[in-house]
């Protein structure tokens, strides 16, 4: 099983999604590295838009993420509700 | 910034409506005609409306959400400018670091904006020809953002107001202009997968990602900054790159072997690249968060073989030259730097044999090679600088027909012999510097007996300064070319002595009293 990874620039934003991750991926490992913190979750990793807003405070759109992403892995989907990476290995 | 957007349509729906909706098909001319490109290299496809961007982005969020980095990183940038953040670096070493990616990088960006800006011409669904467009965009916005980036460590460093002079004629430069080159010239997919799939996905989550957080950790927040917001864009790059090589995959068996050949070669062009960017982490940043080796083996190997993993049920293997990757991440770094550092008058950026502390950071990161083979070769090498009798290899360079890299690898298995091999072209002699830049070579050799490489050209005559008599009687090649690079004299050769030190310590001593 490999791993699906996602990293964002360290900011205030990013330390509520990074706690959603958390939250909605049993399982996920976070590597804090200087200014920037990779996620690693065995084989699929979920962002939901509704845990987001929830830690923000806010309505948060998930096209968001676009603006402190770093790097993926894993195959893409993106709906409204929910960013997943995954890898069918 | 509140980022709220009124929503009547779903994701899909609008992504639907903005992209495929909006295209047509031909009815005037024939739409091969329109479209040429995209069938000389074999590649069937069946049903362009299959492919489909995963992150659904539209145009009209891409602008909103490219502008909105773009004030974040002009606001970062200015910050850093305004303070004098260049003296806030650990020391300044790490000034020649920059001089040497942002020196490469620009002109490499500003090609995969024409590339790709031909891509968003040359392919025949609407769904590539949108996400094309918006990679031309932002690899213009790279070009830029990391020339703004130079012109204000430019103001005070020696040696980086000619990059875009050196890039065609420097032979440490040639590396990557050969690489863009040789997908530039190729069809649409070939291109597709050198820079969606190698460039992106091999070569820069090592640059922007390890590579950006060592330079964050030495204080550069200018290249923190656009390095991050760079890397922002290339996660939908590599997606780009990979639905591209699903979508190849899925519409048709026959493509499987042209688009293995591709994996393998570019696979193997981009891990040459890497070379210089793991000597960057290994040797140029002053303080270091992860060896080359780690950053190979997190970003390459674990998710390089996820992926492979994943695409071997289309019938995808492992590229060819995998295993000798592996052996190599424990060497390249080693290799670069002590090259560079051999030819001290041939590059616009410092060099310096790494001080006690740091040979014993090497050692323990590289307990297989870095005591047995480069150690010896360093202390020798300061040994001799210090007796005042520091190397200089004034000689030019001989440098591998397919990757332009100079000759200076080893041969797999025995790290003492160097690596060469030779070819044979209508009667004339080709080097490359490994088995798999050979197999390139010998696989379309009528295009790569057209490299040009600087250094083989220049012992013909052909790289001189503008006026220089070639008629002259005394008149030898070669002996001009400091003066065809339009080297800075003051950047070369050795950190030790040189004008950046003198005026980075003088300056940071002005930062801290009256």
């Amino acid at each position: 099983m490999s791993n699906a990874f996602i990293a964002f620039q360290k900011n205030d934003e990013s330390r509520c999604i990074v706690e959603a991750i958390l939250e909605d991926n049993p399982g996920a490992m976070v590597d804090d590295q200087p200014s920037m913190v990779k996620i690693d979750v065995p084989n699929r990793l979920v962002i939901k838009r509704e845990t987001v807003s929830e830690k923000m405070g806010r309505e948060f759109d998930l096209q968001e993420l676009q603006l402190h992403l770093i790097t993926i892995s894993g195959n893409l989907d993106e709906t409204d509700d929910e960013f997943t990476l995954s890898w069918n290995n | 910034m509140d980022m709220k957007v009124a929503k009547k349509l779903g994701l899909k729906e609008r992504y639907a409506l903005m992209t495929r909706d909006l295209a047509w098909d031909t009815t005037y001319q024939k739409m091969e005609d329109v479209f040429p490109q995209t069938t000389y290299e074999g590649i069937k496809i069946h049903d362009w409306d299959k492919w489909e961007d995963p992150f659904r982005l539209t145009m009209d969020a891409y602008w909103k959400y490219q502008s909105e980095k773009e004030r974040k990183l002009y606001a970062i940038l200015d910050g850093f400018n305004q303070n004098n953040g260049h003296l806030s670096v650990t020391d300044a070493r790490y000034i020649n670091v920059l001089k040497l990616f942002l020196g490469s990088t620009p002109p490499l960006e500003l090609m995969a904006a024409r590339g790709f800006s031909m891509m968003g011409r040359q392919m025949n669904g609407a769904g590539p020809r949108v996400a094309c467009q918006m990679q031309a965009v932002d690899e213009y916005r790279h070009f830029q953002t990391q020339i703004h980036s130079i012109s204000n460590y430019n103001k005070y460093y020696n040696g980086m107001d000619e990059f875009a002079h050196q890039q065609s004629r420097m032979w440490y430069l040639s590396d990557g202009k050969s690489f863009f080159d040789d997908a530039i010239t190729a069809g649409p997919f070939e291109f597709m997968v050198a820079i969606g799939f190698a460039f992106e996905y091999v070569l820069t989550n090592i640059l922007f990602v390890p590579f950006i957080s060592g330079a964050a950790y030495n204080g550069d927040m200018a290249a923190m900054t656009v390095g991050f917001s760079a890397q922002s864009d290339e996660a939908r790059h590599m997606t780009l790159g990979l639905e591209c090589i699903k979508f190849m995959l899925e519409q048709d068996p026959d493509n499987l072997p042209i688009v293995q050949r591709w994996i393998d070669k570019w696979t193997w062009r981009g891990t040459r690249k890497l070379a210089s960017v793991g000597m960057m982490m290994d040797y140029m940043l002053p303080k270091r968060i992860m060896s080359f080796k780690e950053a190979w083996e997190m970003y390459v190997e674990e998710n390089g073989g996820a992926l492979f993993k994943d695409l071997a049920r289309y019938g995808i293997t492992i590229p060819k030259c995998f295993g000798q990757t592996v052996e190599e991440k424990e060497h390249v770094s080693h290799q670069s730097w002590i090259g560079f550092y051999m030819k001290p008058e041939a590059t616009p950026f410092h060099t310096w044999i790494p001080t006690p502390d740091e040979m014993d950071w090497l050692s323990e990161k590289y307990p297989n090679t870095f005591d047995k083979y480069y150690r010896p070769v360093l202390e020798y090498l300061d040994a001799q600088e210090k007796a005042g009798n520091r190397y200089n290899n004034k000689t030019q360079p001989m440098n591998c027909q397919v990757c332009v890299s100079t000759m200076k690898f080893n041969e797999p298995g025995d790290p003492m012999e160097m690596c060469f091999r030779e070819s044979v072209y209508k009667g004339e002699k080709f080097h490359t510097c490994s088995d798999h830049c050979k197999e390139i070579f010998d696989n379309e050799p009528e295009k790569y007996v057209q490299t040009f490489i600087s250094s083989h050209q220049g012992l013909q005559g052909n790289c001189e300064p503008d006026g220089t008599d070639v008629k002259a009687p005394d008149f030898k090649p070669g002996q001009n070319m400091l003066d065809y690079w339009k080297l800075d004299k003051r950047a070369l050769g050795d950190f030790n002595g040189s004008e950046d030190q003198k005026n980075f310590a003088a300056w940071r001593e002005q930062a801290t009293k009256n």
